[in-house]
């Protein structure tokens, strides 16, 4: 396995330790995942699934829990921010 | 989108520790097994990363066990249908599952309960299970300072775990009072295996304040949280930190349990001594039936396999050792009961539903969860009012009235082959 694989998160590479979800990789990032329906800045709330906080486009996907998904090299993921 | 059909004599749906238990059983017996998780890996929320680095005994010997076993394992996928009398369909990130069963087991877990309160909804405040779920999934948290606060044992186990982690603790506020925790702790010791547990946990971080009678009141920060209020005690508290850690002990998933018809009371999927369920090719195990714990839910989770592998005397061999931990049910449930000052923590313009941004003032004039769905949106984002609803029973006595298909969100595309699973079942009658 990898030392690290290597995801891009609103056009700009980010270097993540193998098995970390998307959700923790855009927060290292220091972005947020989604921007609600007003207009707030959000972050997950309950890291399984449930809440649909950290949902998010990956690889042209809308709308996945980013909790729920593993990084893998040259994923493309766009924040809804 | 790639569609499968698989039958299973004994379908089990959740791969935490009740699920886990009750498919090793039930291939034991002999009979075709499948396992049905959401996650990316088996283990639940409380074995969440034993499957690639385990640290507990237990959960390393269950997870062995499993991957030696003849169960088929179908990882990140999502129940949300039951679209003909027992045909399952479950959602993975490239196909479409259909997966029939003799017997069912639901072993669905439970998730964190949320109140709002002002503030609730910066980024990096989490639930208390979530932050761990978090760290447990790559993010760094080594030198953070995370203020715990809510209730339920799961704040003490969650506290430790980030103490170890390297995070800086100033605070774990918890609501109940001291009394009802002496009395809980007094009845732990009918039980010296969760009382050593729990002793060991607050040994572990001597140095970490727990306070009794305490709450969160506002978060406070501009683009995520700075720092947070808490009533401890009576007296208010500010405290610098980077994320918050929050949560109101632990709601069952019944959702799917609800779809299938089963009897549910105050909450809880009613079960029989053998676990089933009210329908008769159903059975429940694990927290679904009411909030007990890891020890409960592998021995419910046993029994259900024997049972639905139709082995009931086997099953029956389990029960004095089950009957006997539900007592710690009740027990939780009287200790870690919410204070009815939590109710008045919202603002008016406090969000309460976090999906379709509805706020209490907007929630007020109405008198039931219906009603209130209707006007505002509340509870119809996509987290189906899994969030809001246990709030809102809480803050207004409301009680979530129906559960319809898809019980998540689901892709257009699952869904119009859904249909034509629909038509085959009928006959071809629309």
């Amino acid at each position: 396995m990898p030392d690290q694989v290597t995801i891009s998160v609103d056009g700009v590479r980010v270097a993540i330790a193998p098995n970390t979800t998307v959700a923790a990789a855009v927060l290292i990032a220091g972005r947020s995942c989604r921007t609600s329906v007003t207009g707030e800045p959000r972050t997950p709330l309950c890291g399984m699934g449930i809440c649909f906080e950290c949902r998010l486009t990956i690889n042209g996907v809308p709308h996945c829990r980013s909790c729920q998904v593993l990084c893998e090299d040259g994923m493309e993921v766009r924040t809804n921010g | 989108m790639a569609s499968m059909a698989r039958h299973f004599e004994v379908l089990v749906v959740g791969g935490g520790p009740a699920g886990i238990a009750a498919a090793i059983t039930a291939a034991e017996c002999g009979v075709k097994v499948g396992l049905v998780d959401d996650n990316v890996c088996v283990g639940g929320q409380i074995w969440r990363g034993e499957a690639k680095k385990s640290t507990l005994p237990e959960a390393r010997a269950w997870l062995q066990k499993l991957c030696a076993s003849s169960v088929t394992i179908f990882s990140q996928a999502c129940v949300f249908h039951q679209p003909a009398p027992c045909t399952l369909l479950a959602e993975t990130p490239d196909s479409l599952l259909a997966l029939q069963y003799s017997k069912l087991v639901l072993a669905t877990g439970a998730r964190e309960r949320f109140l709002p309160f002002p503030g609730w909804t910066l980024p990096n405040v989490m639930g208390a299970g979530g932050l761990q779920a978090m760290v447990k999934s790559g993010l760094p948290i080594s030198g953070k300072r995370v203020v715990i606060a809510g209730t339920g044992p799961l704040l003490l186990a969650v506290a430790a775990y980030l103490h170890r982690a390297g995070v800086k603790i100033p605070i774990i506020a918890e609501q109940a009072s001291r009394g009802r925790l002496a009395a809980f702790t007094s009845a732990l010791l009918g039980q010296p295996a969760k009382l050593t547990q729990a002793m060991r946990l607050k040994l572990s971080m001597a140095a970490v304040p727990v306070r009794t009678s305490s709450w969160p009141v506002a978060a406070h920060g501009r683009e995520k949280i700075e720092s947070v209020t808490l009533s401890v005690d009576g007296t208010l508290k500010a405290f610098p930190c980077d994320y918050l850690a929050c949560g109101f002990h632990l709601v069952p998933n019944t959702e799917l349990a609800d779809l299938l018809g089963c009897d549910i009371r105050q909450g809880v999927v009613s079960v029989d001594e053998s676990q089933q369920t009210s329908v008769e090719s159903v059975f429940c195990a694990g927290e679904p039936t009411g909030i007990g714990g890891l020890e409960l839910a592998v021995l419910e989770g046993q029994i259900a396999g024997f049972a639905a592998a139709g082995r009931p005397e086997q099953a029956r061999t389990l029960f004095r050792k089950r009957d006997k931990l539900k007592g710690f049910v009740r027990s939780l449930n009287r200790t870690f009961q919410l204070r009815s000052e939590l109710r008045g923590l919202s603002a008016p313009e406090t969000i309460v539903c976090r999906c379709e941004d509805v706020r209490m003032g907007q929630l007020q004039p109405y008198t039931s969860w219906r009603i209130a769905k209707l006007q505002t949106r509340c509870g119809m984002g996509p987290c189906q009012g899994r969030i809001c609803g246990p709030a809102t029973e809480f803050l207004f006595k409301w009680h979530p009235d129906s559960v319809r298909p898809p019980i998540f969100p689901t892709r257009c595309e699952a869904l119009s082959a859904t249909a034509g699973l629909e038509t085959r079942a009928t006959g071809g009658q629309q």
